[in-house]
């Protein structure tokens, strides 16, 4: 046991929460305050770990300018359903990782008006931790389910118990969504389960998987070689390698049988090869990984949310306690973005390929649509869920942008260059990062209010410049940042986001421009009704009295984050930005294989009769 | 052969060979004796039932787990007993252990709980062992008579279980359902056991998948003889009975009511274990008459006879597989092992019948189960429906390893190994819920859902071992009741076809549908305040114990399936030698 092995490192980030949980049903009834600080303690301790990736010198450590999946790690969990516990962390999540750490320690400060059942509350809030940062970090396919249900129960009585009035139903309302989403999800991982076969990889893929593990360079001992770490294990025994090394050594096409694995990184590379097992037909002419990509899709995208799967959102976001609000805003619904990037198009390219128009037509209607629905609103808290719906199809837009290349002047010379797909998917990334600061921020800023005059009507406020001056310029430059005005962490993903999407679809890329103004409009039109204006005339205005201590702690550095990452993104593009593009050139490459490929079928059979050229192809 | 042989022979077999592995079912018998010789001599009486009981129950326990420890269960040869009429194999063992263990388990809830008080006792645990004994035949069976048997044995003691609370009409309403249901469904079933035999020439389950196979059920149906017509019948009127002790749609009516009346202990003995022991019944049924027995490539052979019935023993389910395998490697082509695998065998409209019925029926209980359940507003009731649908889960890996017997007995190895692991987790899911049940009526005179209003507040420790359970029906990781469901729905996807994906879809998402109710359960307890009228809830510190060790293993298993998993798929290799 020791920190610089990364199993215990990342196992200890993941666990802590869990474990402060287990730490806390011990404790006595009563004993609010010290339940509180002992929370605080723990989420603190866990922000401290992720903040040590930055600076640990040896051992566990994020490189910055990296590609690579790093301080990857596989270990049996649960070897008869072929089930590994295999973490690691990227570009991709690691940004994703940080932001639920600070966040969490912010919502718990944040929680400090809750009064009833605290230590219930405790322990859910640390269980919900202990998923969000696991659906992050775990990189086998059922790890990564596990954690993602993890995070239902205590979401749902996070909501149930210490929400609105109309909580129940609101708690109920994302349960059932988030299942069935999860439920559809998993019919798909059975599908990519029972096709995949490790015995398609070769032995570089395999240590890039985290399968095979290659000895690091020892004073004395050079780094052991790809293929001698590949023998080796091969070689020894792991029942996993045996069954490996029986199937290779089986040479009867006929007899030879699959080696089906969960692993996320492998199963990637299976989708990415040549002929991949994924491409069978499985029903109505589609292949298996069109199919598992739709459902993978609908799963990931009522997380997001994405119109039509949307409805859930407004309704849990209104009940929901300011600090769950925080949390769902800030975190859970990165993880549908989060689940699109690294699952549905790595690993169904070929699908994400045919359905990208479809993936940027959601993104785009969603925000179109919470946009306008942002602008009807009344009360503030909703006002903000539906401008998270609206903020998020950017993300969606971002990912779904396929933008590769462009067509010069004659017919037939297509340059590929996946510049602005790269572009696309950072602003995506990016995006996810803002939106989680900025959201989270604007329910911090809705929830001061409610705390002090228990309602949220936006016709009934005014006047809270005047009342609470300090509150009020910190609320602003937060509803700034979510607006997209430049300086400020919201402007670079949109803009980047629009920018590629204009390389892809030139209609798309100006509808998406024109939600900035209806973004401006909401945000702008809450700001006027709620902070200027003459005097606050609405109820209970005796209680709006000034900031305190506490609430500074949360808004400062929430503030301070978005200004950083609008004056200078590289501090975030520089840990994300590898991986992302790295992602996007394994995807162009296979884009382009994909497309020679099925451009020489069609020149073999004859360009004018397509239909034999898809007979031919099944 | 001479009348003296044969009886020596019966005689060497029984003594030598059957009785030594039927010692935990004679551990119940020695045990139910004691228990009513009690009453007669005034020594033993002073004894309290539950003692003798408990030591019965553990004894046989004991007796029942295998010689050589839990890893040697996959090494376990298949021996038929008693001249064929029962079978000795790892599923065998496995599900021995399985209700024995909840024997143990149910001894110490009933003394708890009190219902089996010192009057009373000697009476309620003879009937409970005997109730084991016959679920212990059932999950042996291997011949229609021990089926019909077991099934028998298994049934009369849980009538008069479901109506042992005296003076209670609501009890006695519900085991005269029972009962006359019970009479109906077993009428019918011995008459589709007799068209069978009497069609077949035998009731030796695998001698009758030979007569099958001789009987060549594809040309008769191509002939569209009435002979088959009447198998057809003879098949579904077994199912009829098998229905019935499963509660599957459409013979689950006596369930809710018998649920609703008997007391919540039996009814945790209900739907556990008897559950368990048809279930065992169905794959007896479905893998003895779905597999081409060994001998099979010589047909016209005579039948085994008594005494050579143990010499059909290891290899007649998994022969099938060694003949086309041998074909395949005899002859030179490098296509024929794929076309063995499609091939037509003798006995795939059997095949193909049995997996139709089974699937369709899991998936339209399972439904109707979680739907039905909606609504409830006792508890008992809403857990009758949840055994319902739970019950049509776990048909449905049946069907699937039926399925997939010709073309990879390894998967449908697997398939079955689902079934094992859903038994055992839902042993601790329902049994813990029963429990829980028992204890609040024992403390708050109510089984309705609505007096379970704020129980949070008044018993924490209930209320959260009572939520875990229910996430755990749902089905939720990482608990433990997620597991089985994955393994049955992989299965499904395994096994293929078009009927099988539709039933692997609609299960997947009667996940989702089953929530709610569960999830209501949980809400009131959880969420609603507590009424003003409420009477304290007040459990002894065994009662809490015991509430937490049954809902230990939901949470432990969930985060480490991998031992029993394994216990599970070792048992079900198995069956296919």
């Amino acid at each position: 046991m020791n920190l610089s092995d990364p199993i215990v490192y990342l196992s200890l980030l993941v666990f802590l929460p869990a474990l402060g949980a287990l730490v806390l049903a011990f404790f006595p009834r009563g004993r609010e305050e010290a339940i509180r600080y002992t929370t605080l303690g723990f989420t603190i301790f866990t922000f401290m770990l992720t903040l040590g990736l930055f600076l640990n010198d040896k051992g566990v450590r994020f490189e910055e300018g990296a590609a690579g999946m790093q301080n990857l790690f596989a270990a049996p969990w649960i070897p008869s359903f072929g089930i590994q516990y295999v973490m690691g962390l990227d570009g991709i999540s690691f940004p994703l990782v940080v932001l639920t750490a600070f966040l969490s320690v912010l919502a718990m400060l944040a929680s400090w008006p809750i009064k009833k059942h605290v230590k219930a509350y405790c322990i859910l809030f640390l269980l919900l931790e202990t998923g969000m940062i696991g659906v992050f970090m775990a990189l086998d396919f059922f790890l990564f389910y596990v954690f993602w249900e993890v995070m239902l129960l205590p979401m749902y009585f996070l909501i149930g118990v210490w929400g609105g009035p109309r909580k129940e139903y609101a708690a109920i309302k994302f349960f059932l969504y988030t299942l069935l989403g999860s439920v559809l999800m998993l019919i798909a991982i059975l599908m990519l389960y029972f096709n995949s076969d490790l015995t398609l990889l070769n032995p570089q893929q395999l240590v890039d998987a985290g399968i095979v593990k290659v000895e690091p360079a020892r004073r004395g001992a050079e780094a052991q070689s790809v293929d001698a770490a590949f023998e080796s294990w091969r070689d020894g025994d792991d029942p996993l390698a045996q069954r490996f090394k029986e199937i290779q050594a089986e040479t009867d096409p006929a007899k030879r049988r699959q080696l089906p694995t969960f692993n996320i990184l492998a199963l990637q590379r299976i989708g990415q090869l040549e002929n991949t097992p994924f491409n069978e037909d499985l029903w109505l002419g589609k292949s298996i990984q069109w199919w598992a990509f739709l459902l993978l899709l609908v799963g990931f995208i009522i997380k997001v949310p994405s119109v039509p799967l949307h409805t859930w959102l407004p309704d849990a976001h209104v009940e929901a306690p300011t600090p769950i609000s925080m949390i769902l805003a800030g975190i859970l619904l990165k993880m549908g973005g989060y689940g699109i990037i690294r699952i549905c198009y790595p690993i169904c390219p070929a699908a994400g390929y045919d359905l990208a128009y479809f993936v940027c037509l959601i993104g785009v209607v969603s925000m179109v649509w919470g946009a306008f629905a942002a602008l009807a609103q009344n009360d503030f808290k909703r006002m903000v869920a539906y401008s998270s719906v609206s903020h998020m199809g950017y993300v969606v837009l971002g990912l779904g942008v396929w933008s590769l290349g462009q067509w010069t002047g004659e017919p037939g010379s297509f340059t590929y260059n996946a510049d602005y797909w790269k572009m696309g998917v950072n602003g995506a990334m990016f995006q996810m990062i803002a939106h989680g600061i900025s959201s989270a921020g604007m329910f911090f800023c809705v929830g001061v209010l409610y705390d002090r005059v228990h309602h949220r009507n936006l016709n009934e406020f005014g006047g809270i410049f005047g009342r609470m001056p300090v509150y009020s310029g910190f609320a602003i430059a937060i509803f700034f940042a979510g607006l997209g005005l430049p300086g400020l962490c919201g402007f670079i993903g949109e803009v980047f986001v629009v920018l590629s999407v204009w390389k892809y679809s030139q209609v798309l890329a100006v509808i998406s421009a024109f939600v900035v103004i209806l973004t401006a409009g909401y945000i702008l039109w809450a700001i006027q009704r709620v902070y200027l204006g003459a005097e606050y005339r609405g109820p209970h205005g005796e209680a709006l009295t000034p900031m305190t201590m506490r609430e500074m702690v949360i808004a400062v550095p929430l503030v301070a984050f978005a200004i950083l990452l609008g004056v200078y993104p590289q501090s975030l593009l520089n840990y994300m930005q590898p991986s992302v593009d790295r992602q996007v050139d394994q995807l162009a490459s296979w884009t382009q294989q994909y497309d020679t490929d099925r451009a020489a079928l069609q020149e073999s059979i004859g360009k004018d009769d397509e239909q034999m050229a898809e007979a031919s192809k099944r | 052969m001479t009348l003296q042989t044969i009886i020596d022979s019966l005689i060497s077999d029984t003594v030598q060979t059957s009785l030594p592995l039927f010692r935990p079912e004679l551990a119940l018998c020695a045990t139910i004796v004691v228990l009513l010789l009690s009453r007669v001599f005034p020594l033993l009486d002073r004894i309290p039932p539950v003692a003798i009981a408990f030591v019965g129950a553990v004894a046989a326990l004991v007796l029942a787990m295998p010689e050589g420890g839990m890893a040697s269960l996959g090494s376990i040869p298949r021996i038929e007993l008693f001249t064929g009429m029962l079978v000795y194999d790892s599923v065998t063992v496995y599900l021995r252990l399985f209700l024995m263990g909840f024997a143990v388990l149910f001894v110490i809830l009933s003394s708890l709980t009190g219902i089996a008080d010192r009057n009373d006792g000697q009476d309620f645990y003879s009937l409970v062992f005997g109730a084991t004994i016959g679920m212990c035949i059932m999950a042996s069976s291997n011949h229609l008579l021990s089926l019909f048997l077991g099934v028998e044995m298994a049934s009369v003691p849980s009538y008069v279980l479901s109506g042992i609370v005296k003076g209670r009409r609501r009890s006695s309403e519900a085991a005269l359902k029972y009962a006359v249901y019970g009479a109906g469904a077993a009428g019918v079933m011995l008459y589709g056991a007799s068209l069978l035999a009497g069609l077949l020439g035998t009731a030796h389950i695998p001698t009758m998948a030979q007569r099958l196979v001789e009987f060549d059920v594809a040309s008769k149906l191509a002939d569209r003889e009435l002979s088959v017509m009447v198998l057809a019948l003879g098949g579904l009127m077994l199912g009829v009975g098998l229905a019935f002790k499963l509660s599957a749609v459409p013979f689950h009516f006596w369930c809710p009511d018998v649920f609703e009346g008997a007391s919540a202990e039996v009814d945790g003995f209900l739907s556990v274990v008897s559950k368990a022991a048809a279930l065992a019944l169905l794959v007896r049924v479905g893998i003895g008459f779905g597999s081409e027995p060994a001998n099979m490539a010589r047909p016209g052979d005579p039948p085994p006879s008594l005494a050579g019935a143990a010499s059909l023993d290891a290899g007649a389910t998994g022969g099938a597989l060694q003949f086309v395998a041998q074909r395949g490697v005899e002859d030179d082509g490098v296509e024929e092992p794929a076309n063995a695998e499609l091939a037509e065998t003798p006995l795939s409209p059997v095949r193909t019948f049995f997996v139709t019925i089974v699937a369709v029926v899991g998936v339209v209980s399972c439904t109707f189960g979680n739907l039905a359940a909606y609504g409830q507003k006792n508890i008992k009731r809403m857990f009758a429906y949840s055994t319902i649908a739970h019950a049509g889960f776990m048909m449905m890996p049946v069907a699937a390893a039926v399925a997939l017997l010709g073309r990879n007995p390894s998967a449908a190895s697997e398939a079955i190994a689902a079934l094992l692991l859903y038994a055992t987790i839902y042993l601790f899911m329902n049994l813990g819920a029963f429990a829980i049940v028992a204890f609040l009526r024992n403390s708050m005179q109510s089984e309705e859902i609505k007096d379970y209003a704020g129980l949070i507040g008044r018993s924490p420790v209930i209320a959260v071992a009572m939520t875990l359970i229910l996430v755990s029906l749902i089905g939720l990781p990482p608990l433990a009741g997620f597991w089985p469901k994955l393994r049955v729905l992989q299965s499904l996807y395994e096994a293929g076809g078009p009927l099988l994906m539709f039933v692997m879809v609609a299960a997947a998402i009667n996940t989702a549908i089953s929530l709610v109710y569960y999830l209501r359960v949980a809400k009131t307890m959880c969420i609603d305040p507590q009424p003003d009228t409420s009477r304290p809830v007040q459990l002894g510190f065994l009662s809490t114990s015991y509430v937490v060790a049954i809902t230990l293993p939901v949470v432990l298993l969930g985060f480490a399936p991998d031992r029993v998993a394994q216990w599970t798929q070792q048992a079900a290799a198995g069956l296919f030698g």
